[in-house]
C-alpha cells in the first residue's frame, strides 16, 4: 500500500498530539530522562539553555550532533532541536539525524536576515516563534506546522510571552468578527497571507497548534499561559536553572494539565525552592532582545 | 442520551470531541476520577503515552480505569490510547491499563519523518479509510478473543475485543468520523446498568 510522508496532516497532527503538554529544554541524556520521567511530551535538545546562551554572547548555532544523538538515545518521547533562522543546512542536518521537530529559532543567531526557511520543502515538521498574528501567518505560509510565542527567551520573565499571546488571540478574534470584505486590507495590515485569514474566519482558530514559550519559570506561569489560550508550554531555562529540576518539571506538567485548579496549583507551588533568577526586560539592551530576530 | 468521556490529561482531546459531536451523544471532558461514574463509554486520545500514564498515576486514575474496563464499559483508544490499552508492550516490563489481549510496539514505523498517511480497509467501516500514522505503534500480536479490523502491509493497525476498540492511526485528525460512529454504536449496544 502507498504511504505519503510529510503531509500537512502528518506534520500538524504531530503537534496536535503534544497539546496540553510541556516541552522541556535539555542539554544532556540525564536531563532528558528527568524531563521524560516528569511527564514532558517532548524534549528540546540544546547545547546550552537560552539563559546560558544569553550570558555567553557570541554566535549561537545548532547544537553539536553528539548532544542531539545522546538525547535521542536516552528517551522514547519526541526530540526537537533548534536551527538558526534561514540556515538550510543546519535544518537538513537535523532532519537527516531523525529529529522529530525542528525549531527555527530566534534563540540562535540568525543565519539569514531576509529569508526564513521554506519549511514546505522538508519532511520533518517545524515550529517557529511569533509575536503577533502577522508573524505567525508568515511562518505558517512558509510551512510551519506549529507556532509558539517568542516571549523573551532565557529571562524567566513571563511578560513578553503574555504580550505575544494576548496580541495573537485578540487579532484572531478580530479576524473572526470581520466581514469578508475587510479581510484583504487586514491581511495587508498584518502582513499575513489572505488565505490564512479566510481559514481562521471559517474555522474560528489558527490552523496549527500555538504553544507558549519565552519566559515560563513557574507552575503558575505555565497555567497563566494556558488560560490565555496556549495549547501547551515550552519551558527553556526555567527547569534546569531552578534549585530542584525534578520537582519543578513535575509541577509545571501538572499545572499545565490542571490550569484552572487553583488549589492544586497552590499545592504544586509549595516548597519548590528558588525559581531561576529572572531578568527585567527593560534592563535588556535593544540589540540583545532575541524576539526582534526574524521578521 | 448516552455519555461518552474523553480522557483529557494530555493530547488531542478537542479532535475527538469534534468527531463525537456528530453522533448525538453527550460528551464529557474527563480530568477528574469522579467523572468516570457518569460515563457509558470512554475515549483514550492520541498524545504521549508516557505523559498520560504519569498523570493517570498522579491523579489516581489507574485503578478506577481498570475498574471501568472490568465492568465491561466500552473504551476506544487511538495511537497512545491503544498503547494504554495493551496487555503487553514490546521492550517494556509493565503495561499500562492493560485491558486488551494484544502486544503493541511503540513508534514501530520509526521517527516523525517516517510518519505517513495511507488508505486502509477497515472491517465494518469501509475500504477507503484514510489512516494518519504519527510516530504510530503497531499491534504485533493479538490473543484469540481479539478481532483484527485493519492491517497495513501485514501489520495489525486496528482491533476489537468485546467492548474495547483500538487503532494505531488517528481517525480524529480526519473529517471522516465513521470510526467514532462505530464506537458510539458499540456503546449503545453495551449500556451496562450502574
Amino acid at each position: 500500500m502507498e504511504r505519503q510522508t510529510g503531509t500537512d496532516r502528518v506534520k500538524r497532527g504531530m503537534a496536535e498530539m503534544q497539546k496540553g503538554g510541556v516541552i522541556m529544554d535539555v542539554v544532556n541524556a540525564e536531563q532528558a530522562k528527568i524531563a521524560e520521567e516528569a511527564g514532558a511530551v517532548a524534549v528540546m535538545a540544546l547545547e546550552r539553555v537560552p539563559s546560558d546562551i544569553r550570558a555567553a554572547g557570541g554566535v549561537a548555532r545548532m547544537a553539536d550532533p553528539t548532544i542531539v544523538e545522546e538525547v535521542t538515545n536516552a528517551v522514547t518521547i519526541p526530540v526537537m532541536a533548534k536551527c538558526r533562522i534561514g540556515h538550510i543546512v543546519e535544518a537538513r542536518v537535523l532532519e537527516a539525524m531523525g529529529v522529530d521537530y525542528i525549531d527555527e529559532s530566534e534563540v540562535l543567531t540568525p543565519a539569514d536576515e531576509v529569508y526564513h526557511l521554506n519549511k514546505r520543502d522538508y519532511t520533518v515538521p517545524f515550529v517557529c516563534g511569533a509575536r503577533d498574528l502577522g508573524e505567525a501567518g508568515r511562518r505558517i505560509g512558509e510551512g510551519a506546522s506549529m507556532i509558539r510565542t517568542k516571549g523573551e527567551p532565557g529571562t524567566g520573565n513571563i511578560v513578553e510571552a503574555v504580550r505575544h499571546m494576548r496580541m495573537m488571540q485578540s487579532q484572531i478574534k478580530k479576524v473572526i468578527g470581520m466581514s469578508s470584505d475587510e479581510l484583504m486590507t487586514e491581511a495587508k495590515n498584518l502582513g499575513a497571507p489572505y488565505e490564512l485569514l479566510l481559514e481562521i474566519q471559517r474555522t474560528g482558530k489558527l490552523p496549527v497548534v500555538n504553544f507558549a514559550a519565552g519566559g515560563v519559570a513557574t507552575p503558575a506561569d505555565a497555567a497563566l499561559m494556558m488560560q490565555l489560550g496556549a495549547d501547551g508550554v515550552f519551558v527553556g531555562s526555567g527547569i534546569f536553572k531552578s534549585d530542584n529540576p525534578e520537582k519543578f518539571a513535575r509541577s509545571i506538567v501538572e499545572a499545565t494539565t490542571h490550569y484552572e485548579d487553583y488549589a492544586l496549583i497552590a499545592e504544586l507551588s509549595k516548597n519548590l525552592g528558588t525559581a531561576m533568577k529572572g531578568i527585567e526586560i527593560a534592563t535588556i539592551e535593544k540589540k540583545d532582545r532575541m524576539q526582534d530576530r526574524g521578521w | 442520551m448516552i455519555n461518552i468521556g474523553v480522557l483529557a490529561l494530555q493530547g488531542a482531546v478537542r479532535e475527538h470531541v469534534l468527531a463525537l459531536e456528530a453522533h448525538d451523544v453527550n460528551i464529557i471532558i474527563v480530568k477528574k476520577v469522579d467523572q468516570l461514574d457518569q460515563l457509558d463509554g470512554l475515549v483514550f486520545p492520541g498524545g504521549e503515552s508516557t505523559t498520560m500514564r504519569r498523570l493517570i498515576n498522579k491523579y489516581g486514575f489507574y485503578q478506577p480505569l481498570k475498574d471501568f474496563a472490568a465492568k465491561g464499559k466500552p473504551i476506544f483508544g487511538t495511537c497512545a490510547g491503544a498503547i494504554l490499552m495493551a496487555k503487553e508492550l514490546v521492550g517494556q516490563v509493565e503495561p499500562h491499563i492493560a485491558v486488551m489481549d494484544m502486544k503493541v510496539e511503540r513508534n514501530a514505523f520509526g521517527r516523525q519523518r517516517e510518519s505517513f498517511e495511507a488508505t486502509l480497509s477497515v472491517k465494518g467501516i469501509g475500504d477507503d479509510v484514510q489512516g494518519v500514522f504519527i510516530r504510530a505503534p503497531i499491534i504485533q500480536e493479538v490473543g484469540e478473543g481479539v478481532e483484527v479490523l485493519a492491517e497495513f502491509n501485514g501489520e495489525i493497525v486496528a482491533a476489537k475485543e468485546g467492548p474495547f476498540l483500538a487503532c494505531s492511526y488517528h481517525p480524529e485528525l480526519t473529517d471522516d468520523n465513521r470510526m467514532h460512529q462505530y464506537f458510539v454504536n458499540m456503546v449503545r449496544n453495551c449500556i451496562v446498568p450502574a
